[in-house]
């Protein structure tokens, strides 16, 4: 909710230009007042330009992250190896449709339809995590996916249900308990195969090996790198710097790894005592910065797949537009006329 | 029923392994070729409602394949002439109007057998009970889609022209008898009839050729033969399991 102060501030409608000025400095003031209050924005709230806009392209680039997160899990749907791991998976994917439409949603309340987000990332101008950009090679995948990348967003995410633009945050308090489920999903599955047969433990081991050093780079570059950080731990978008969550999440995996019986693949892993963390080896940057270009294994292949699926539906987005716009004339063709014929004389204010 | 196959039904509760197959088998595959759909969905809204339906079958191929044998056994183990599903759920996705017409088409026979198995006191009214509810929302949603597409633009009237039609001859198998299943297929295929056409005149489309022209060929899935898609779905399901044998998931 934002201060009082604030509120009174955006209903000002009437204002001579002279007051223009004084007037967007109360805006402002109001809206810095109520962030640093740890009070929420909400869509009708004045917000400066650059704040909507970066939360627009966070809350975008999140959203597609989940649409596009569904094809290197859904790769393994058909072949699921028993009817109860399928059951599971069919849900996850679903789960991250579902992510996917309350953040769009969000995004909407900023001003910005699901169509034109849909468009940017077609045509590439928006970006979705990286870590997608990675293919699923073998059922573990599906289980390394949902311990380490479910992991991951998990610790990213958590601090964003405090996140100072209500409808994100609360879109965040949603999505974080399905991603927990997801998170004890894909360990259980990863401990159901270092368990089992020699091969199935192989199988865990080359997918927990592939996938760990991809689950670092998902908490962004370096904080002495890091574009957007600073403005948005001013704005209460973002709470912890992408080296403190990266920490975290490296402190919660270590001890998760040896119970699953299965090792990170980083000789430099080692407790600091001194620290109170983990210390772990140097990431490949290069390689970061390479899948963002575009240039990892398969993002050609996502963004292909997203835009045949979009093209294919077309005709059916069409057919379900037109049908609704036939209906609706049809009904209220209906309504007017039965005014019309029953009581329209008594009735002077019939208007659909 | 009498009152000796009634008492012999409470003393011996063995399930009818041969309509648990059948029923299960429907369930199991249209789950599957549902599950294609992952990722691929003409708009978000039903990337969610397709995996929804898929789950609720997944979930009744569970429960009804427990009653034959092991669930995971008899989906990953038996061969393509083994399964006991009728042909139409075994058809490929095709466009989205194929899936809404084999949705139309299956979900309406699978609630009038679903309604009637839970009004009896046999093996399947436990299930069925709660199936029926899960299938009423399954054939909303393909009526629904049914009279968008028929009713929408030219475009996806014609396509779904074309799938009503195509898949119309995989429909009548559905009112076989099925060995260890109490119910009037004749009764069914009736209701079902009147209900499909209801849907597909409100759409704007034509009934498909009937029975009576002959056209309404019967398939034969509930005897263990399918089309030739069937095994190379089958194969794609079954790979990883047969690949590591006796392993656990
Ligand atoms: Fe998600
Ligand atoms: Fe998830």
């Amino acid at each position: 909710m934002a201060t009082a102060a604030h509120r009174i501030a955006r209903t000002r409608e009437e204002d001579s230009p002279a007051d223009e000025a004084a007037l967007a400095a109360a805006y402002e003031a109001a809206f810095d007042a109520a962030v640093a209050a740890d009070e929420r924005i909400e869509p009708r709230d004045w917000m400066p330009d650059a704040y909507r806009a970066t939360l627009v392209r966070q809350i975008a680039q999140h959203a597609h992250s989940e649409i596009i997160g569904m094809q290197p899990e859904a790769n393994w749907i058909t072949r699921a190896p028993s009817l109860r791991r399928k059951a599971i998976l069919m849900a996850k994917v679903q789960d991250e449709a579902g992510h996917g439409l309350y953040l769009y949603s969000a995004a909407e309340t900023l001003g910005t339809s699901r169509d034109e987000l849909l468009d940017k990332l077609h045509s590439g101008r928006q970006k979705y995590s990286s870590i997608f950009n990675y293919p699923t090679l073998t059922w573990a995948d599906v289980g390394a996916i949902g311990w380490l990348v479910d992991g991951a967003a998990i610790t990213n995410q958590v601090p964003l249900c405090r996140c100072s633009y209500g409808p994100y945050a609360r879109a965040m308090v949603r999505i974080c308990k399905e991603e927990s489920f997801h998170q004890r999903q894909g360990y259980e599955l990863l401990q159901a195969l270092s368990r089992g047969t020699p091969e199935q433990h192989e199988m865990a081991q080359d997918a927990v090996n592939r996938w760990w050093w991809p689950s670092l780079m998902m908490f962004g570059p370096p904080d002495d790198q890091s574009q957007h950080s600073a403005q948005s731990m001013t704005w209460k978008i973002k709470r912890h710097s992408n080296d403190e969550l990266r920490q975290r999440f490296v402190d919660i995996c270590v001890p998760q790894a040896e119970s699953l019986g299965l090792t990170l693949p980083d000789p430099d892993l080692r407790w600091n005592e001194e620290r109170g963390h983990y210390d772990f080896g140097e990431i490949d940057w290069t390689e970061f910065r390479e899948v963002l270009k575009g240039n990892g294994p398969c993002n050609e292949q996502r963004i292909t797949q997203r835009r045949a699926a979009h093209d294919e539906g077309t005709w059916v987005r069409e057919a379900a537009a037109a049908y609704a716009e036939k209906h609706t004339a049809k009904d209220i063709t209906k309504d007017r006329s039965k005014d019309i014929t029953k009581d329209g004389a008594k009735d002077g204010e019939t208007t659909a | 029923m009498t009152e000796t196959t009634k008492a012999r039904k409470t003393r011996e509760p063995v399930p009818h392994i041969a309509a648990a197959l059948a029923l299960g088998d429907d369930a199991l595959v249209l789950s599957h070729r549902l599950g294609e759909w992952a990722g691929h969905a003409p708009v978000l809204e039903e990337e969610v409602a397709l995996a929804n339906i898929a789950l609720d079958l997944l979930g009744q191929a569970r429960v009804l394949l427990s009653m034959a044998g092991d669930e995971d056994e008899l989906a990953y183990l038996r061969e393509e002439r083994a399964f006991r599903n009728v042909q139409l759920v075994e058809q490929p996705n095709g466009d989205f109007a194929h899936t809404i017409a084999r949705q139309l088409y299956f979900s309406t026979y699978q609630r009038l057998l679903y309604a009637h198995l839970a009004a009896g006191d046999g093996e399947f009214a436990g299930l069925a009970a709660k199936a029926v509810k899960e299938v009423a929302y399954h054939q909303d949603h393909a009526e629904q889609w049914t009279l968008r597409l028929g009713d929408g633009t030219e475009v996806s009237h014609e396509r779904m022209r074309r799938a009503c039609q195509a898949l119309w001859r995989f429909t009548g198998e559905m009112f076989q008898p099925v060995e260890g299943l109490d119910v009037d297929g004749e009764g069914i295929r009736a209701v079902w009839l009147e209900s499909v056409s209801a849907v597909l005149r409100q759409a704007t489309l034509d009934v498909p050729e009937g029975p009576q022209s002959g056209a309404w060929s019967a398939g034969a899935g509930r005897q263990g033969l399918h089309t030739e898609p069937f095994g190379r779905m089958l194969a794609e399901m079954q790979h990883l399991h047969r690949s590591h044998p006796g392993a656990s998931w």
